[in-house]
């Protein structure tokens, strides 16, 4: 009995978040009144591709999908790069200055992003960097978070892997690249993971870092459909067809990943 | 092997270690730098900028930019003028939406949690996807969505029809939720006391008024992406309680809800403590959802300092106010976080609860689960 109402719960709970994603694809294919007169139906009728080809063939919408498939690739190297750099040094290498490091880090973690704004346009458009992609893609190469994650992994490596090599005459940054990076897959998939979700969904950097209608992304194109233009009145469907198309790639990353994302830390769990 | 284990013992120039120092700066360095360059500078600059009159163009450092005090500062918080009563409304809209979206964030996920982590449900796996799945997509896509479900004749409404509800036209309704009960029962103006009386630009009725309905639309929004990720969270923790201390409260004869309240749930503090901390951090930072669906509108009733700060910035080129405005939800932001660790610190007499139950299960580890 008490099963059963847990299940009945659960199920109701459950549909209440995932039908709002089915009601967004089945409306992309609903022409404007379709979606009107039944906005809950997940069966369009009269089924149209109208949408889709409105926002391949007659829009920005390619261009916007470019860019935000540019700047989530940069950044996701460059994040995994640089963050794994920092990460190992401040778990293994010993250096002056080192606890200095490590205390700024984490004072740059607690300064909220939304108070950068206005700062970050600053200094972007001090460096000449304006609508580029070098002021869309440096500010975001490297995160203290993602320094974290790696410190904490290169921590849990024992020392004596690199000790092994540093005796067979390898240098720091051979021993790194060629030795402790391939062990720290794990970690560098959750980095991945991170900044691809976290660049693809970025929107108020690229707001203040560009204008020009060529270095727009997914997130500004759509924020700026959804507020109308291209399109007279509601069109919902083109709206939410725009949304749908920039979820698949993280959905489709999720759904890769799943396991690694929602175990993250429950280890040896068995299930 | 056992002496090169130790390598902190080793430190400097010596042997094998040669170099180590330099290479640890070199490692640090492109971090340090874009962090540097990209963060700490732009809110040195920003700081400058919100005691100047730069009105965006040219350089904020050219010559013909004065230094002008307080002014910025005193012109969103004592002005008596637009900028006050915008600062004023735009705390209040915020306001009520971190009073709203925190407890129901925290307690959804909690439940969340809770229900999905019994060892003996079927398809949990499944349950969870379903769950997390809105914190992954962007925030531009869910509103996008929202703005399509709470349309005058958008999803939610239909479903409200269905049980005989006339629901608004939630995005361009201004009217405050608290106001709108307060309506049913006859009350359409406050006292004088309320009416007269202002704080920041905004009179204390219009501060008692509730979160608009439009901003209710985003209250519920911000509830259904982030109770996921904070399930997560809850999850991890939970797994990491051993069943000893649980099950010796139900030796001593505890039910469920007691034994949630007074065993689980302190034991969950530290997990609590970072979800309200995030929650409240993240509360106070609400833009895109703003800056895609709303634009502060209706009425300014969705208008959030973050949003404001932009606006004032980037739009009506008062750069000057833009920046005070974020330095100020700067200040509100950390004072939030502190105020939060100082309530939330651990008392003695939990500690002493929870110790008289840790320390008779030892023995019967194995059998819990």
């Amino acid at each position: 009995m008490w099963q059963i109402v847990l299940y009945v719960v659960l199920a109701a709970l459950a549909a209440v978040y995932i039908y709002p994603f089915l009601v967004q694809v089945a409306t992309s294919f609903k022409t404007n009144d379709g979606a009107a007169v039944d906005p809950v139906s997940l069966i369009p009728s009269p089924f149209t591709w109208a949408a889709y080809e409105q926002l391949f063939l007659r829009s920005d919408f390619p261009t916007w999908f470019a860019n935000s498939a540019i700047v989530t690739v940069l950044v996701t190297i460059g994040r995994v790069f640089f963050n794994s750099l920092a990460g190992y040094a401040l778990a293994r290498l010993r250096f002056r200055g080192r606890g200095i490091v490590f205390a700024a880090l984490v004072a740059v973690m607690a300064v909220p992003t939304v108070v950068l704004l206005i700062p970050k346009f600053l200094v972007i458009n001090q460096l000449g960097m304006y609508d580029s992609y070098a002021g869309m893609v440096l500010p975001l190469l490297v995160d203290a978070a993602g320094v974290f994650i790696m410190k904490n992994f290169f921590e849990s490596i024992p020392a004596s892997v690199e000790e092994q090599a540093r005796i067979d005459g390898a240098g720091t940054f051979r021993i790194f690249w060629s030795v402790v990076l391939p062990m720290a897959r794990p970690a560098l998939i959750t980095i991945v993971i991170l900044s691809f979700q976290g660049s693809w969904n970025e929107l108020s950097h690229f707001v203040i870092s560009t204008q020009s209608p060529e270095l727009t992304t997914l997130t500004k194109g759509v924020a700026s459909l959804a507020s109308g233009q291209l399109s007279q009145g509601s069109q919902y469907p083109i709206k939410l067809a725009a949304a749908a198309i920039m979820t698949i790639p993280v959905a489709v990353v999720f759904f890769i990943f799943q396991r690694r994302i929602m175990n993250a830390s429950e280890g040896a769990v068995k299930e | 092997m056992t002496a090169v284990s130790t390598p902190s013992r080793r430190a400097g120039s010596s042997g094998l270690r040669r170099g180590e120092a330099a290479a640890g700066w070199i490692f640090t360095l492109p971090v340090l730098i874009i962090l540097g360059v990209f963060l700490l500078i732009p809110v040195l600059m920003a700081l400058w900028v919100s005691f100047s009159d730069w009105n965006g163009r040219g350089s904020p450092f050219a010559g013909d930019v004065g230094f002008v005090g307080g002014e910025n500062y005193a012109a969103i918080t004592t002005g008596g003028g637009l900028a006050e009563r915008d600062f004023g409304i735009a705390l209040r809209n915020n306001a009520w939406y971190v009073l709203l979206v925190v407890p129901l964030q925290t307690a959804l996920s909690l439940f969340l949690a809770v229900l999905v982590n019994r060892a003996v449900l079927r398809g949990r796996g499944f349950f969870r996807t379903a769950f997390y799945f809105p914190s992954v997509t962007s925030t531009v896509a869910i509103t996008v969505l929202w703005l399509f479900l709470f349309s005058t004749s958008g999803a939610i409404n239909q479903v409200l029809s269905w049980i005989g509800i006339n629901g608004p036209n939630w995005f361009n309704e201004p009217s405050g939720v608290v106001h709108n009960l307060l309506g049913v029962f006859g009350v359409t103006s406050g006292p004088e006391a309320l009416t007269q009386g202002t704080f920041l630009g905004v009179s204390w009725w219009d501060w008692l008024a509730g979160p608009s309905v439009a901003m209710s639309a985003f209250v519920l929004m911000a509830v259904f992406t982030t109770s996921g990720t904070f399930m997560l969270l809850f999850i991890a923790a939970l797994q990491n309680l051993s069943g000893d201390v649980d099950e010796a409260a139900m030796v001593d004869g505890a039910n469920g809800w007691q034994r949630f309240w007074r065993v689980t749930l302190p034991q969950l503090k530290p997990t609590l403590f970072t979800v309200l901390t995030l929650g409240l951090i993240g509360c106070w930072q609400v833009f895109d959802q703003i800056y895609t669906g709303t634009q502060g509108g209706p009425g300014k009733t969705t208008l959030t300092p973050a949003y404001l700060s932009y606006n004032s910035a980037f739009i009506s080129q008062e750069w000057g106010q833009g920046a005070a405005i974020a330095f100020v939800l700067f200040v509100i932001i950390v004072v939030f976080t502190i105020l939060q660790r100082f309530l939330l610190r651990d008392r003695p007499v939990s500690r002493r609860r929870a110790r008289q139950y840790e320390v008779r299960p030892a023995a019967r580890k194995g059998t819990a689960r």
